[in-house]
C-alpha cells in the first residue's frame, strides 16, 4: 500500500499545482525530517577545509582529542552572544581541561570583512582554544549551522552527541556538566 | 520546465531515501542530516511609521537542507518557499511560491574533490571571487556547475570550476570559468615545515562569458579579470596583501564605460596575549563584476568587495546609517586595538577589563572625468572613442568627498562574579547620499553611547540590559533605545524593547517602536514569537545591505538542525 506523502507525490506529478506543491512540500518536509530525526545519533565530524590563523589549510577530520571529549563552537567577531559565550568559557577553562581533558576548537565564520581581526581579538582575550576560520562556510553548512553562537560536543569517539544554538549567561555551567559526564564515560541522552 | 525539474529532485531524493531505508546495508554508514528555518511576519497597517496595507497580511520564507554523507559520497538538496516572501525580500522570490534551486552531488577523497550541481566557492579574499549565501539579506549567488578541487603534491591547492550563478529562481545568461592556485611554502618545502616564518602565495583568473545581445555598442563578450595574493607570517606578526585587476567590462553600473577595474587590500596585524592590533587599507576602482551586465542591486556578484569599517552589533548602530561598501570606486583604512588589562590590576580590576578601539576613514577615489554620466548614457560616442573610457582615477590616492568615518571604543568590565557592563561609545560621519542614495547634500554627524549590562541573578537566571542613545542633528534627530533581555538557561528569553525617536524634528513623527519577544530553545531548535513595530531602516551583512521596510505584527522563526 502507498503512504500518504508517496501518494501525493504520484499526485503532484499528474497536477502539479501551487496547491499541491506547498501541501507536497510541507509532508515532505514534514518526512524527511523523520529520517533525518532518526538517523542523528552519534554523526562523526565531518571532513572539510579551514583556514588556521597563519592561512594555512586544515581538514576539520582532523580533530581529535585523545579520545577525551570535545567541545565545537561556531562564532563570529561581530557577534555578542558568541563572545559572552567564550569568554565565560575562558574564565573556567583551565579548570575544565585539567578535570576532564577536554578541547575547544572554536570555528570563526567572519568573511574577508572581519577574519583579519579573528587572531588579534582571540590573542586579546587570550583564549585557549584551537581556532579555525570557515570564510566560505564549508564547515558551517556541513555541520548545518543555521545561526551562531552554535555549539557542538563531541564524545571520545569522535561523534556529535549533543548540540546548542544561541547563548543564554548559564549555558556554560550546562556544558560543563554534560563534559564532565563524557569524561566519566557516562552517555548523553 | 523548472517545476518538473524541481519535482523529480524531489522524487529521486524520495526514492532514494526510500530504497535506502527498506534495503539492510545500502544505508549501513549513510548519514542524512540537514537544517529547517521558518521566518513569517504578519502585516497590520500602521501609517505614522509608514508600514502599509499588505493585501496578503503575512509573508513567509522558508527552507530545509537535506544533505546524506556515506563515506566520500554527499549530496544534498535545498528546498525553499516564499508564501509570499517576507517584505523586503526581493518579489522576485516569489516568482516561484515552491522549489528546489539547490542540489549537488560531491565525491571527495584524499586529494581530490569533485562537485556537481549548486555549490559556493571564494577565492582569496573573495575581491575576484566569491558565491555566498546571506540568508537574512535574501542573497544567494550559489554556483551551477562543476566544480574540482585537487592537492596534487603537500602545500599546492587548485580549485577549478565553470557554472552560472543563481539568479532567484533563475540562472546568469553569464558563464563563469575560474581557476585559483595556492602554494603553502612551509608545507611544499619538507625542511621548512617547523619553522616560524609561514608563507603561502595564491593566484586566480576569473573569466566571464555573456553574449552581446543587440546593442549600440559591441560588449566584450568575455571578461578577464585576475588576482594575486600574499600572506606572511611569523610569530606574532602577519602581513597580507590581494591584488585583483578586471579587463573592461561595460556594465550598467559604469554607464558602459570601458574602463578596466582593479582593487587593493593591505592587511598588517600584530597581536600576543592580551593585546592585538590590526591595520588594513582598501582601495577600489570600478570593481562592479557580474555574471549578468545589466543585473542591479545585489544580484548576480561574482566578487565580494569586503566593507572596512566595523561590523557593529547595538541596533542604533546598525540599522540607521550603516556602511556600505562603494564598488565603482573608494579607498580607505581602518585600525582595531583590542587589549585587556589584566586582572589584579588597579585599572583591571579583580576580573580584568577590555578595551577595544576602532576608527575606519573611507573616502571616494581621487578621479578626473572624460565623459560625465550623463553623455554615456545618450550613447552618442562611439565605442572605440577614448571618451568611452569614462574617467581617470590613481587607486593610491584619496580623494576629497568623505564617505564614511567610524571611531568608536568599547570598554568591557567585570565588577563582580555576578555583573558586567559594557559601554560603547559610537561616532559616524555618513555620507548617506553615496551610501543609501538619499539627498540630503550633507554629511549626517551620529553620535552614540551604548550601556550594556549583564547581571547574573543565580546559576541559571540573567538579566541583560541595554540603554542606547543617539545624537544628532541630521534626518530625524534623536533617538533612545532600551531592553531588557531575561534569560533562562538554557531554555527561555524574553525580551522587551523600546526604540523612541523623540527628537524627529517633525512633532507627529515622535513615534515609539516597542517590540516583546519570548523564545524557546531546545537543544540545536529554537523558536521565537515577537509582536510589535520594526522600524524601516537599512540591515547589513558583511558590508552588503538591504532595506528593511517599516512593518507592525508578529514575527515567527523556527531554525532547527538536525
Amino acid at each position: 500500500m502507498l503512504s500518504k506523502p508517496n501518494l501525493q507525490l504520484i499526485l503532484l506529478f499528474i497536477n502539479p499545482t501551487h496547491m499541491f506543491k506547498s501541501i507536497i512540500t510541507s509532508t515532505l518536509l514534514i518526512f524527511l525530517s523523520f529520517i533525518a530525526v532518526c538517523q542523528n545519533e552519534g554523526r562523526s565530524i565531518p571532513d572539510v577545509t579551514v583556514k588556521q590563523l597563519d592561512n594555512s589549510s586544515f581538514q576539520t577530520g582532523d580533530i581529535t582529542n585523545d579520545g577525551n571529549p570535545i567541545i565545537i563552537s561556531f562564532w563570529a567577531t561581530w557577534c555578542s552572544p558568541c563572545k559572552r559565550e567564550l569568554n565565560a568559557i575562558a574564565e573556567d577553562f583551565d579548570e575544565w581541561v585539567e578535570e576532564t581533558g577536554v578541547k575547544l576548537v572554536a570555528i570563526s565564520i567572519d568573511d574577508a570583512r572581519n577574519m583579519h581581526k579573528v587572531k588579534p581579538y582571540v590573542d586579546g582575550q587570550s583564549w585557549d582554544y584551537d581556532v579555525y576560520v570557515d570564510p566560505n562556510a564549508d564547515f558551517k553548512r556541513a555541520m548545518n549551522v543555521n545561526n551562531v553562537p552554535h555549539t557542538f560536543l563531541i564524545d571520545g569517539n569522535g561523534h556529535i552527541v549533543w548540540q546548542h544554538n544561541s547563548y543564554a549567561p548559564g549555558d556554560e555551567d550546562e556544558l560543563h556538566e554534560l563534559v564532565e559526564k563524557l569524561a566519566n564515560g557516562e552517555t548523553i541522552d | 520546465m523548472t517545476t518538473k525539474l524541481t519535482c523529480s529532485t524531489l522524487l529521486l531524493f524520495l526514492i532514494t531515501s526510500t530504497i535506502a531505508y527498506s534495503q539492510d546495508g545500502v544505508m549501513d554508514g549513510v548519514e542524512i542530516h540537514g537544517n529547517f528555518e521558518v521566518y513569517a511576519q504578519t502585516y497590520n497597517e500602521d501609517s505614522i511609521i509608514g508600514a502599509p496595507n499588505v493585501p496578503e497580511k503575512s509573508g513567509v520564507n522558508a527552507f530545509g537542507n537535506f544533505i546524506a554523507t556515506k563515506g566520500s559520497f554527499t549530496a544534498g538538496v535545498r528546498i525553499e518557499a516564499y508564501m509570499p516572501p517576507v517584505q523586503g525580500f526581493s518579489n522576485n522570490y516569489g516568482l516561484q511560491p515552491v522549489g528546489a534551486p539547490y542540489r549537488f552531488a560531491q565525491f571527495s577523497k584524499g586529494k581530490f574533490d569533485i562537485t556537481v550541481g549548486n555549490f559556493y566557492e571564494q577565492f582569496g579574499n573573495g575581491m575576484i571571487l566569491r558565491a555566498y549565501e546571506e540568508r537574512a539579506l535574501g542573497l544567494d549567488n550559489a554556483f551551477d556547475g562543476l566544480r574540482v578541487k585537487v592537492n596534487p603534491i603537500p602545500g599546492l591547492y587548485i580549485k577549478g570550476l565553470v557554472g552560472n550563478q543563481r539568479f532567484y529562481w533563475q540562472k546568469s545568461t553569464g558563464y563563469v570559468r575560474a581557476i585559483d592556485g595556492e602554494i603553502a611554502i612551509n608545507e611544499l618545502v619538507e625542511s621548512l615545515m617547523d619553522k616560524k616564518l609561514r608563507l603561502t602565495i595564491g593566484g586566480s583568473f576569473v573569466s566571464k562569458y555573456e553574449a552581446s545581445g543587440i546593442r549600440n555598442f559591441e560588449y566584450p563578450e568575455n571578461v578577464a579579470s585576475w588576482a594575486g595574493r600574499g600572506q606572511i607570517n611569523y610569530g606574532g606578526f602577519s602581513f597580507l596583501g590581494e591584488y585583483v585587476y578586471k579587463f573592461n567590462d561595460p556594465n550598467s553600473d559604469n554607464h558602459y564605460i570601458y574602463r578596466a577595474g582593479q582593487g587593493v587590500l593591505l592587511s598588517a596585524t600584530y597581536s600576543q596575549k592580551g593585546f592585538g592590533i590590526n591595520l588594513t587599507a582598501k582601495s577600489i576602482d570600478n570593481m562592479h563584476f557580474r555574471a549578468n551586465r545589466d543585473a542591479q542591486l545585489n544580484d548576480l556578484f561574482i566578487n565580494y568587495l569586503p566593507a572596512l569599517t566595523r561590523q557593529h552589533t547595538y541596533n542604533l548602530a546598525t540599522t540607521l546609517y550603516p556602511y556600505a561598501t562603494q564598488p565603482a570606486g573608494e579607498i580607505g583604512i581602518q585600525g582595531d586595538i583590542i587589549y585587556k588589562i589584566k586582572k589584579g590590576s588597579a585599572l583591571g580590576g579583580k576580573y580584568g577589563t577590555t578595551i577595544q578601539v576602532n576608527v575606519a576613514i573611507i573616502n571616494s577615489l581621487d578621479t578626473q572625468q572624460i565623459t560625465s554620466p550623463n553623455d554615456l548614457d545618450s550613447e552618442v560616442y562611439l565605442p572605440n572613442d577614448p571618451s568611452r573610457e569614462g574617467y581617470k582615477a590613481n587607486l593610491w590616492t584619496f580623494g576629497d568627498k568623505i564617505y564614511y568615518r567610524d571611531y568608536n571604543i568599547e570598554i568591557d568590565r567585570k565588577f563582580s562574579k555576578s555583573f558586567k557592563l559594557k559601554t560603547s561609545y559610537i561616532y559616524f560621519v555618513a555620507n548617506t547620499d553615496v551610501a543609501q542614495g538619499t539627498a540630503l547634500g550633507k554629511n549626517v554627524h551620529a553620535h552614540i553611547g551604548v550601556l550594556d549590562g549583564l547581571y547574573k541573578v543565580s546559576k541559571k537566571h540573567s538579566i541583560r540590559t541595554e540603554l542606547q542613545h543617539m545624537w544628532i542633528e541630521q534626518d530625524q534627530g534623536n533617538w533612545a533605545f532600551a531592553m531588557v533581555e531575561y534569560g533562562y538557561s538554557p531554555h527561555w528569553f524574553v525580551t522587551v524593547l523600546n526604540q523612541y525617536n523623540y527628537g524627529n524634528p517633525t512633532k507627529a513623527l515622535r513615534v515609539n517602536y516597542p517590540t516583546a519577544q519570548v523564545a524557546y530553545i531546545n537543544n540545536a531548535n529554537r523558536i521565537s514569537l515577537a509582536y510589535g513595530r520594526q522600524r524601516a531602516g537599512i540591515f547589513c551583512v558583511g558590508g552588503v545591505c538591504r532595506p528593511v521596510p517599516a512593518a507592525n505584527g508578529f514575527t515567527i522563526t523556527i531554525t532547527s538542525s538536525f
